[in-house]
């Protein structure tokens, strides 16, 4: 594979340490948490600190260097923050198109729409519903974003008081949605300091649009649908009107002309990524919420389905941003489990510390089990433990990050490597019985644990959901 | 029309009708036991992600305008649409009957639906898998199949005729030595009325015994010359040389089945060149569940498929997809606390996000299982095949629509 590496790219890729380097102080003072300079260079490189922590670059006589470094390491997608206060969001700050070329920055903030026509307390229960929205997953908890505020009724005052309630109800960045200036003023009188993200900008109505981006400071959406030609050129002129941070929405269509919408959104995402196209690189915005329309007569269920999907498809191409209406946990949750997935650093195996782990408080009696340290399935294990109040012990075999299944087929998960973890675990001073529960699916190494171990060996559930079952049938009545 | 697609959509069980909702309302229990897949299949391997991205023209940057005066009207800017070409191409397998029909995949020669580049040559196709015995199933997958389960003709009958399957997979369980270790003459009996029942083309899978697959991969390849089936799968703990001589002597076609590593598919593929014509090789890099690895699944095949693209034969293959992998995932199936359900969309949503991140991934021949996902995806293949454009007039009107 090596060789065939993109020669022309514009490129984060190819930035070397010693390009960092050179630019950096050199005087190796520690300041950074680093040993030297050179292994700051390489985590910068990397991306895995930021050139701020270097404090001695922000003194005035290396402002120069700085400049360049800032320059050198820019994303190819402009990283935007919307919101104000606490509750910020970020979006952009891409620098690689491919997943596998290091890893995606900022995951796609997801939107739920309000309309200024909603009933107030539509309104606020919907609200409500978004900022009570969580799942956990592997020790993530899964959120949706922000709220955007839809005219509806194109009238400012009844916009204006929508707004207004909803900057009172929730710290969640805003939205604000209508394509007449007077009603987006309007709107950002009632929340004038919060920096919500304006929509939209359009080849009709983009000079007021920017100046009031300008006015109150906040990034602005530029919409063109299926023309990114107008789309750039909208962006040229707004960046030299002065407005410097922009989102794209390139239109979303579903049924006819999602293909045009795939292709736009690779599109435009090629050409910033990959040829440097500075007016083309910002964060792009999919709204999903499209399927609404024309979609009287139809099944509910069905548009929400086609929502979910069609957010998907865009989580996966390219989107920055997403405006979605389906509030359902059904719907959505597909969307934010492949969005947390999409998001993940190729880089690193996500795995969880080996070693004992306490449920609730256990005694000399209580059981013991254990798992691997692949983090979906040590965080499966463990909420299922901690949902039933089990008090127990659980102890996380390092099998390098891989299921149990996995683990046991690829020689990852040895009953040599359990009998080991037992002894170096101190489990056998804690409880005074010698039994360990393992997991169904490595129901193949009991005997040889038994062996190697002494320990007698339980054979548990092929899912840890049954765990609570188990235990109520197996150890507290034997 | 409307009315035509509501209908449909109520056949598959899209629409929450009411016998739906009684069905919701009668499951109480969750059962454990209710699914698995290859499980063992299922590694997942973690690699530092290095590949080759497309050639492209030097960088064009935007000069940045030195402070003027604000434009007055809309300053126009050059817009041309970033066309690469590529070395490399990716082969075309052909899969079919000798009285039946025929589909052809592969032969892509841009990454997945970059169709601003080149159309894509064949449509992605869908298998629907078919069990040769009584298998346990997710509630949601079960209630569309049960009056055929065991009847494995009839199943295929329905898959096809009622659920639009391309092709068929006939999942010859039955065969394995810990289950009812059938003979390869009774996995013969049960291919031959699958293939009296549908037209399609079929894919033999195996029960997952390396010694025991390849004995009835042979008997079915032998007694089916010339059908063209795809043999599911090969895989390196195989006799490969015995099964790719079969395989090509039949005039069949090979799945290379591969766990998630490069290096290791382009291994397998290689000892298969020995025997078999590109032509003749499907590859299956291993599908994980969304949310249970299915990152690594994308960026496996996002890569292989560039890196076809950029000109490495070993991996200029058709990919397919054991995308009912997804029911693997607990959330497709389980019951769950009140917000996150119904699980009847939930779980055949689960296959249908797992199915589109992959096809955008590259794969042309998904394995399927729930009706609604299956219509779900192939309705997206045509709309992305078709390329019918959208109203960008009334686009608009999502800011004021009220919903």
């Amino acid at each position: 594979m090596s060789g065939k590496e993109d020669k022309g790219k514009v490129g984060v890729k190819e930035l070397s340490p010693i390009d960092v380097y050179k630019l950096l102080p050199r005087t190796n003072c520690k300041e950074c948490g680093e040993e030297n300079c050179m292994a700051f260079a390489t985590k910068i490189v990397n991306r895995e600190v930021s050139i701020e922590k270097c404090k001695p670059l922000l003194k005035k006589e290396f402002e120069k260097a700085y400049k360049q470094l800032k320059e050198m390491l820019k994303p190819a997608i402009k990283e935007i923050v919307v919101g104000a206060g606490d509750k910020t969001v970020k979006i952009g700050g891409k620098l690689v198109m491919y997943r596998h070329e290091l890893t995606y920055f900022n995951p796609t903030a997801i939107a739920i729409d309000v309309a200024d026509e909603m009933p107030e307390d539509e309104i606020i229960s919907r609200i409500r519903r978004v900022e009570e929205f969580r799942y956990e997953y592997i020790g993530q908890i899964l959120k949706l974003d922000m709220i955007a505020v839809r005219s509806t009724s194109n009238d400012p005052d009844k916009f204006k008081a929508t707004v207004r309630k909803v900057a009172e109800n929730t710290k969640l960045p805003m939205i604000l949605c209508s394509l007449n200036p007077n009603v987006l003023e309007a709107g950002l009188m009632a929340a004038p300091k919060a920096r919500p993200l304006l929509y939209a900008a359009t080849k009709d109505n983009w000079r007021e649009m920017a100046e009031l981006a300008l006015m109150y400071g906040c990034p602005l959406t530029v919409s063109a649908p299926n023309n990114p030609k107008l789309l750039k050129s909208l962006a040229k002129t707004l960046v030299e009107y002065g407005v410097e941070d922009l989102v794209l929405d390139p239109g979303t269509f579903a049924g006819d002309g999602l293909a045009d919408t795939l292709n736009n959104f690779t599109m435009i995402r090629r050409a910033a990524c990959k040829q440097g196209d500075e007016l083309l690189g910002f964060p792009l915005m999919g709204v999903p919420m499209t399927v609404w329309l024309n979609s009287a007569g139809l099944a509910q269920e069905i548009v929400k389905w086609r929502e979910a999907y069609l957010a998907a498809m865009l989580i996966v191409r390219y989107a920055d941003i997403l405006i979605m209406h389906s509030l359902d946990g059904w719907a959505l949750l597909p969307d934010v489990v492949l969005r947390a997935n999409v998001y993940t650093d190729p880089r690193k195996p996500v795995a969880v510390e080996p070693g004992l782990k306490v449920f609730g408080t256990p005694d000399e009696n209580s059981p013991v089990m254990f798992t691997t340290n692949f983090a979906l399935t040590y965080y499966t294990v463990a909420s299922d433990i901690e949902s039933a109040k089990i008090n127990a012990y659980l102890l996380v075999i390092d099998t390098e990050g891989t299921a149990v299944d996995s683990g046991v087929a690829g020689r990852k998960l040895t009953a040599e490597k359990v009998a080991e973890a037992i002894k170096i675990s101190g489990i056998e001073n804690k409880v005074k019985h010698r039994k360990i529960i393992i997991p169904g699916k490595a129901a193949r190494l009991s005997g040889e644990i038994e062996e190697l171990s002494g320990w007698q060996v339980l054979v548990g559930p092929r899912d840890s959901s049954e765990i609570p079952k188990f235990l109520q049938e197996k150890w507290q009545n034997p | 029309m409307a009315e035509k697609k509501e209908k449909d959509e109520t056949i598959v069980g899209l629409k929450l009708d009411s016998r739906l909702l009684e069905l919701i309302a009668k499951i109480q229990e969750v059962e454990l036991e209710d699914f698995e897949l290859q499980a063992s299949d299922l590694e997942i391997w973690f690699q530092p992600g290095a590949v080759a991205a497309p050639v492209i023209a030097p960088p064009q940057k935007a000069v940045a305008p030195p402070a003027k005066a604000k434009p007055t009207q809309i300053l126009e800017a050059e817009f041309v649409p970033p066309v690469e070409t590529y070395p490399g191409k990716v082969v075309e397998v052909k899969l079919g009957r000798v009285n039946g029909k025929s589909i052809v995949i592969g032969g892509e020669s841009t990454p997945a639906f970059y169709t601003f580049e080149r159309p894509t040559p064949h449509p992605p196709v869908i298998s629907l898998d078919v069990f040769d015995m009584e298998v346990p199933l997710p509630k949601a997958v079960k209630m569309h199949v049960k009056d055929v389960i065991g009847d494995p003709a009839a199943w295929a009958k329905l898959a096809v005729d009622k659920f639009g399957a391309d092709l068929i997979t006939i999942h010859l369980i039955s065969i394995d030595p810990l289950v009812k270790n059938a003979s390869p003459k009774e996995a013969v009996k049960t291919v031959e009325a699958v293939a009296q029942a549908v037209d399609v083309p079929l894919v033999i899978g195996g029960c997952g015994d390396p010694a025991k697959d390849a004995d009835v991969f042979q008997e079915v390849c032998e007694t089916f010359a010339g059908e063209r089936f795809l043999i599911s799968s090969i895989t390196r703990d195989m006799d490969v040389e015995r099964c790719a001589k079969f395989i090509k002597k039949n005039g069949q076609a090979a799945l290379a089945f591969t766990p998630m590593d490069l290096n290791i598919a382009r291994e397998l593929n290689r000892r298969l060149y020995d025997f078999l014509p590109k032509e003749d090789i499907v590859m299956d890099l291993t599908t994980a569940a969304l949310g249970y690895g299915l990152e690594y699944a994308f960026t496996n095949m996002e890569r292989a498929r560039l890196a076809a693209l950029m000109g490495d034969p070993e991996l200029a293959h058709p990919m397919s997809s054991g995308t009912t992998n997804a029911w693997a995932a607990r959330e497709a199936w389980l019951k769950m606390a009140p917000e996150w359900e119904p699980r009847e969309l939930r779980g055949p949503l689960w296959e249908v996000v797992t199915a589109l991140t992959l096809l955008l991934a590259g794969v042309d021949l998904f394995m399927m299982m729930h009706p609604a996902a299956v219509k779900t995806v192939k309705d997206v293949i045509a709309q992305l095949m078709g390329g019918k454009s959208g109203n960008s007039e009334s686009l608009m009107e999502w800011v004021t629509a009220k919903i």
